[in-house]
């Protein structure tokens, strides 16, 4: 019996999408191949890590993921430097938890002003993400896309009760918008459709079908990331043809395994490897179901997650 | 694999007889195409019918066994390749490596370590399952030696690594009635290595230096009656072990090509300088078809997170684990101990009730069936609305067993407490914190 490597043929291509403005852009997407699969295809543009920055400073962080930031941590602005300068962020995400209404409601004026100031300081492209209640996240968004018009920012999470008024003024400042929706795969086309159909062009979308952490959920996520990537390359669906977003530091950093001292947990181990390992999975995990955009936050998981992406892409 | 329920029915006996367990020669049949029944529970097909059928049933990647008796490690089995389409069948092995010329005390503390890792999750045991022992003093006794007191101080499955045939062959014959996997049997002495493996019955594993010798070889060892074989395709660079996994894979389910049809070994203890960066390889391998993977080190900050990972990727995408809809007594709950509520996701349940647990606050906990959804996932599809925890709050019998009237509810499902309090006039809703990990703290203050 002779041996035949067994290749999968692709009809279907993910969208290259430029991100950033002009002088600073980042291009995702355009792979022609399942996540790594560089024996029977291409992947142009290999996966990026955009660095967590908050717009107030975080109340529930284990030590561990603040230490990096500790001299920063309420200058989102010189936090998105040191990202940048000290730890080479390739792209920002600017985090306005601070803005729901459950916890500091910070107001839409507000949330814009500090944006923009971020995004003034920032030369990477930076994507802006709003803390998932509908009704506060569109006027916060609306009001960010309008003070920060030309930057192309890369705003969301973009719903199915919001989308009309988060597309229209995106696409009137020339944004790029995040199509969230809820761990489905129907979903998560249907949303492109309407955005579509709105005439936000396809270029200017990036797709987040959710993301759960290592251990609570992120099964789900994986295999919706994976069919989804299926339907696009193989069953050539043009509605999912888009690159994924995880945004996994917050669902990470939230969990006990992350936070538990070793001498609680002796079994568990070191607190602070433990952590960036559970980060550095997640996103190893979403990373091989497809994900082209990684949220990160630890410097050290992040550095964990590019030399494996590298040595993927290249071989070592 | 591939047969149908019918082509399967014409081969069967066709008296009805019923001593398989189900009414009907077609019903097994059908059991039987779907991967629900074993060939042996009808005592009357005839051998040779038994073994065309066992052959066509048989999963296109091999059920291989490491070691025996409770900590049997069973790898392969798979049918598919992505999680999506079924079940995968056996989550890695994660293994313990030893060298022969590793200190005494060293191998003693990385052994005591390795089999005191050992985690409980949803009611699921999880730990490392194998230590392999390699030679690299180059001296057999030496080999032999660390055999032996690995088999005293463990009784997981083993890995014997050793390329010299004669010193592999004086240790496994020590254990083997422990059915270690032998590694390896290369392009130059894959003949005594399977007769070895042959007459101790023990899996052998096959190292090739690419795919294509890799194939030569195992199509063989196949040759020479060997069943039980483990694949090393000889790459040790992260994108060569992604490749080669995908493509033995790919081979033995779309090609049936029979070479490949069986678990691997990976050695993400040879990819790297540091445990992070090999938990990462190991990651890799896990989501990517690896079968033994090899770890310089077993410590928690790496295995734990490695065993979730393989949890998450070896559930099942079908049917979400639930537990029981009923009242949880945790302690020695009194009428007036807390009263919270959740939903029925294994997971949910084992993470609340082990924060309660931890409290020390004997408490109930009101486990209310969300057909196996979390608690925000359970409140999106509405099986946890205001109205319908009412009517099972009424229901459970809970006012029998407390005095007070106060019910707490997850942190995330703030926004019910209000409908909540109006379908329960009686009771006061409280709103508790949103991670459980917050329980602790929370309870020691309760008061009724
Ligand atoms: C995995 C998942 C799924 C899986 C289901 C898995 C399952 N068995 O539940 C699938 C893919 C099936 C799914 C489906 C849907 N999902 Co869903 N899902 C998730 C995801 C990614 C993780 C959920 C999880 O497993 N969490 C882990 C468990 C342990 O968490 P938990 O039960 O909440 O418990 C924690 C706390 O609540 C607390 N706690 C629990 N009980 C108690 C009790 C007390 C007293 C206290 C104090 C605390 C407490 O402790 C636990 C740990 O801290 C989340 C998003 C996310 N990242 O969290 C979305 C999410 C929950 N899903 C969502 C939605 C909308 C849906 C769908 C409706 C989408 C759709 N239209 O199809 C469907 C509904 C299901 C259906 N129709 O059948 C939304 C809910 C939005 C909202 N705020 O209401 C979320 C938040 C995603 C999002 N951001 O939009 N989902
Ligand atoms: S035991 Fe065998 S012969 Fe009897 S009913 Fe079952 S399948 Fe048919």
């Amino acid at each position: 019996m002779s041996f035949e490597v067994p290749k999968v043929s692709y009809a279907g291509k993910i969208r290259k999408t430029p991100l950033g403005q002009e002088g600073n852009t980042v291009t995702v997407g355009g792979e022609s191949c399942y996540p790594f699969h560089l024996f029977e295809g291409e992947m142009p543009c290999p996966p990026r890590i955009a660095m967590e920055v908050y717009d107030s400073e975080p109340e529930d962080w284990p030590d561990t993921a603040l230490e990096p930031f500790a001299d920063v941590i309420k200058d989102p602005a010189a936090w998105a430097r040191k990202c940048i300068d000290t730890y080479g962020a390739e792209m920002i995400a600017f985090q306005l938890a601070g803005t729901d209404p459950n916890d500091k409601n910070i107001t839409a004026d507000e949330a814009a002003e500090i944006t923009k100031k971020v995004s003034d300081a920032v030369d990477v492209p930076m994507i802006v993400l709003g803390c998932g209640n509908v009704d506060k996240d569109t006027d916060v968004l609306k009001a960010i896309c309008e003070v920060c018009e030309g930057k192309n920012l890369i705003i969301g999470p973009v719903v199915e009760g919001n989308y009309r008024a988060i597309g229209a003024t995106a696409i009137g400042y020339n944004h790029t918008v995040v199509a969230s929706t809820p761990i489905d795969i129907n979903l998560a086309k249907q949303l492109n459709i309407l955005l579509g159909n709105l005439n936000v062009p396809d270029e200017k979308i990036i797709i987040d079908p959710s993301t759960g952490a290592l251990g609570y959920g992120l099964e789900y996520c994986y295999s919706v990331m994976e069919r989804i990537r299926m339907a696009a390359l193989v069953q050539e669906d043009e509605r999912l043809q888009f690159p994924i977003l995880a945004n996994l530091a917050r669902e990470v950093w939230k969990t006990k395994e992350v936070k538990v001292l070793e001498s609680e947990a002796p079994l568990l181990g070191d607190v602070k490897k433990r952590g960036i390992l559970m980060e550095a999975l997640t996103a190893q995990c979403v990373l091989l179901a497809g994900a082209d955009i990684l949220v990160m936050r630890h410097p050290e998981a992040i550095s964990l997650v590019k030399e494996s992406i590298k040595d993927l892409m290249t071989g070592n | 694999m591939g047969l149908s329920g019918i082509e399967i029915f014409k081969k069967l006996p066709k008296t009805n007889c019923g001593k398989c367990g189900v009414p009907t020669c077609l019903a097994f049949a059908m059991k039987l195409a779907a991967g629900q029944a074993e060939l042996n529970a009808c005592p009357d097909i005839p051998d040779d019918v038994k073994e065309e059928l066992g052959e066509a049933s048989a999963p296109p990647v091999r059920t291989v066994v490491i070691g025996t008796g409770d900590r049997a490690v069973k790898l392969g089995g798979e049918t598919v390749l992505f999680r999506h389409e079924k079940r995968f069948e056996s989550p890695p092995a994660f293994t313990l490596l030893l060298s022969d010329n590793m200190d005494e005390s060293e191998i003693t503390a990385r052994l005591k370590k390795f089999n005191d890792t050992v985690y409980e999750r949803v009611g699921v045991v999880l730990r490392a399952e194998l230590v392999a022992i390699k030679a690299v003093s180059g001296d057999a006794s030496k080999f032999g030696a660390l055999v032996e007191k690995v088999c005293n101080e463990t009784d997981a499955g083993l890995v014997l690594m050793n390329e010299d045939v004669d010193a592999l062959s004086q240790a496994a014959r020590s254990c083997s009635s422990r059915k270690p996997l032998l590694y390896a049997a290369g392009k130059d002495n894959f003949e005594s290595m399977g007769n070895l493996a042959k007459e101790l019955s023990c899996p052998l594993s096959v190292k090739g230096s690419n795919l294509e010798e890799l194939s030569e070889i195992s199509e063989k060892l196949i040759a020479m009656g060997l069943k039980d074989l483990v694949l090393d395709s000889g790459a040790r660079t992260s994108k060569q072990v992604f490749e080669d996994q995908i493509i033995i894979r790919r081979s033995a389910l779309l090609k049936k090509f029979k070479p490949f049809g069986f678990p691997t070994i990976v050695f993400p203890c040879e990819m790297a300088d540091n445990l992070m960066k090999e938990t990462m390889r190991a990651c890799q391998m896990t989501a990517k078809y690896g079968g033994v993977i090899v770890m310089s080190e077993i410590k928690g900050h790496s295995v734990f997170p490695l065993l979730l990972a393989s949890m998450n990727i070896f559930t099942d995408p079908q049917r979400p684990m639930a537990v029981d809809q009923k009242i949880y007594e945790i302690g020695a709950a009194d009428e007036s101990s807390p009263v919270l509520i959740t939903g029925n996701f294994s997971l949910t349940y084992f993470i609340v009730s082990g924060e309660i647990d931890a409290s020390r606050v004997p408490s109930y906990l009101l486990i209310k069936d969300t057909e196996g959804l979390s608690v925000l996932t359970a409140w999106a599809a509405g099986k946890f609305a205001a109205d319908t925890v009412a009517t099972f709050v009424k229901k459970s019998g809970i006012e029998e067993k407390v005095k007070h009237r106060k019910l707490v509810i997850p942190g995330y499902l703030a926004t019910i407490s209000g409908e909540l309090e109006e379908e329960l006039p009686d009771w006061e809703i409280l709103i508790g914190p949103r991670e459980a990990s917050h329980l602790p703290a929370y309870l020691k203050q309760w008061s009724a």
